[in-house]
This record gives C-alpha cells, structure tokens and sequence, in this order.
C-alpha cells in the first residue's frame, strides 16, 4: 500500500514529504514507546503514535521508517516537521483514534510487526 | 575500502541534551550507507548507537561515544562519567528502570535500551563501577 492511499484512508493531512508518498509499506506499527519501535520494526514500515516530540523523528530516520502518522489530531512542533522536511520523512495527521487508524489499515491488509530483531542472545 | 582502512570518529555526549540525542547515530548511519554497508546491518548499527546515546543522555552525567568503521564490522564504544549502574544484571532485564516520568513521557526509559543494544550486537560487553561509570563495547558484524 502506498503512502498515498494511507493518507487517504485515514483521512490525513500532510505535514511535510510530499515527494516521499509513493512509497510503499507492508507492515506497521502502533506504538509510544520508542524502544519498541526500534526493536520490533523491518524495513518499509509506517509508525502511527501518539508522541510528537524530535524522538519519534530520530526514530523514524535510524529504524528506516517509511513515515509516521500522529493520530488523535496531535500536532507536532515547527522544529520537528522541519527536521523530518529535512530528512525526507512524510510525516501526516490524523483526527482518528490510534485503534480506529490501526484498524483501518488492518482491514487494507496491512500487518503488524511481532517478530524482533534479534542477534545477540540475552 | 582496503583492509587497514578503519574510519573513526567520537562523539560527545552531554547529559540532559535531548534535542541532540541522535544526532551521532543519524551521522554514522549517513557514513555506512556511504561506504556501501547493507541496509539492513546499517540499521542495526544505528539503533545500537542510538539506544546507547539515549542512555547517557538520560542516565548519565555526560560522555563520549567513539564509533570505528572498519572493512568488516563497526565497533561501537561508548563511557559515561557516572553515577555507574549498581545491579548491571538487573539493568539488563527487560522493562526495569530507573527513568523517571518526563523520560517515559518521550518514548524511552521503558528499560528497553540496554537489552535492545545487546539485541542489535554480535558482540556486546558492559562493565559499570558506581561512582565512576559505565562502558560498553558493541560489535557488529557485516557477514
């Protein structure tokens, strides 16, 4: 599915990386907690969250993570949309509840990501 | 790259400097997408050292994180000024922290770091005296 239709089925507003919606995603994850994000994501994966602080950027850029949706109508800051404008990380925004854009996207066929990155063992 | 040439670089970390947390791992992660290093191992390496200077940044009094590129894995150093970790086994179970709320309220501090650091590594050492600090050495490896 491509970023493009994300923004449409969730009825997004587009903050910045307009150039980047064509890109494709397979999985996603629903998350605040951004340990987690780093841990359990693969590549060409959307982040939907409710946290709007630089940390979800970096996140994002050092996970390779395809964008991010706020959900529930959370706004970020100037300096974070400027940073991900700079890195060409589409971020968008949503009205809609963490569950009801998680569901919407399940529905499409898009899957969550349950398996961790693993190589050292604990 | 031939096999002597390493890359290194070192980067200092200053306690409580959110706004720069990341900025190390995002430059390391631009020089190995540079050299070619795959995606995928590229991307382990960054959120090794992202995990680690969020750490020092959150529980640390400051330090240093040093990152050597070399033709067939990236080393990863990283020693803080304090306060040290008493319990280093227990630091290193899942979901126990000592971060307070306004660390949680940003996404860490959920006692994810350090096992997600040993995660991400081939190799991954930490040793930690109280009042002095902690060390840790990541390796990963491209193969």
């Amino acid at each position: 599915m491509k970023l493009v239709e994300v923004q449409t089925v969730l009825r997004s507003e587009v903050l910045c990386g307009w150039e980047n919606l064509d890109r494709e995603i397979v999985t996603a994850c629903g998350a605040d907690l951004m340990s987690d994000v780093l841990v359990y994501t693969k590549e060409r994966t959307l982040l939907l969250t409710g946290l709007t602080n630089i940390q979800v950027v970096r996140t994002a850029e050092v996970g390779d993570l395809m964008g991010i949706i706020f959900v529930r109508g959370k706004r970020p800051g100037p300096e974070v949309i400027e940073m991900a404008r700079v890195k060409g990380i589409p971020l968008m925004l949503t009205e809609l509840s963490m569950f009801d854009a998680c569901g919407i996207l399940h529905l499409k066929g898009i899957r969550g990501c349950s398996e961790r990155v693993t190589r050292c063992e604990l | 790259m031939n096999s002597r040439q390493a890359i290194t670089t070192e980067f200092k970390l200053k306690a409580g400097d959110f706004g720069a947390a990341g900025e190390a791992s995002s430059q390391i992660k631009r020089i190995l997408q540079q050299i070619g290093v795959k995606a995928e191992i590229a991307r382990r390496i960054a959120i090794s050292a992202y995990e680690a200077e969020m750490n020092v940044i959150i529980h640390s009094m400051g330090g240093i994180m040093r990152i050597e590129i070399l033709p067939d894995r990236t080393d990863i150093f990283v020693e803080d000024d304090g306060p040290g970790i008493a319990d280093v086994n227990l630091a290193m179970q899942e979901g126990y922290s000592t971060a307070p709320d306004h660390i949680r309220d940003m996404g860490f501090g959920a006692g994810m770091g350090l096992p997600n650091m040993a995660r991400c590594s081939d190799e991954f050492e930490i040793s930690s005296e109280v009042g002095v600090g902690t060390k840790i050495h990541m390796v990963i490896r491209y193969k």
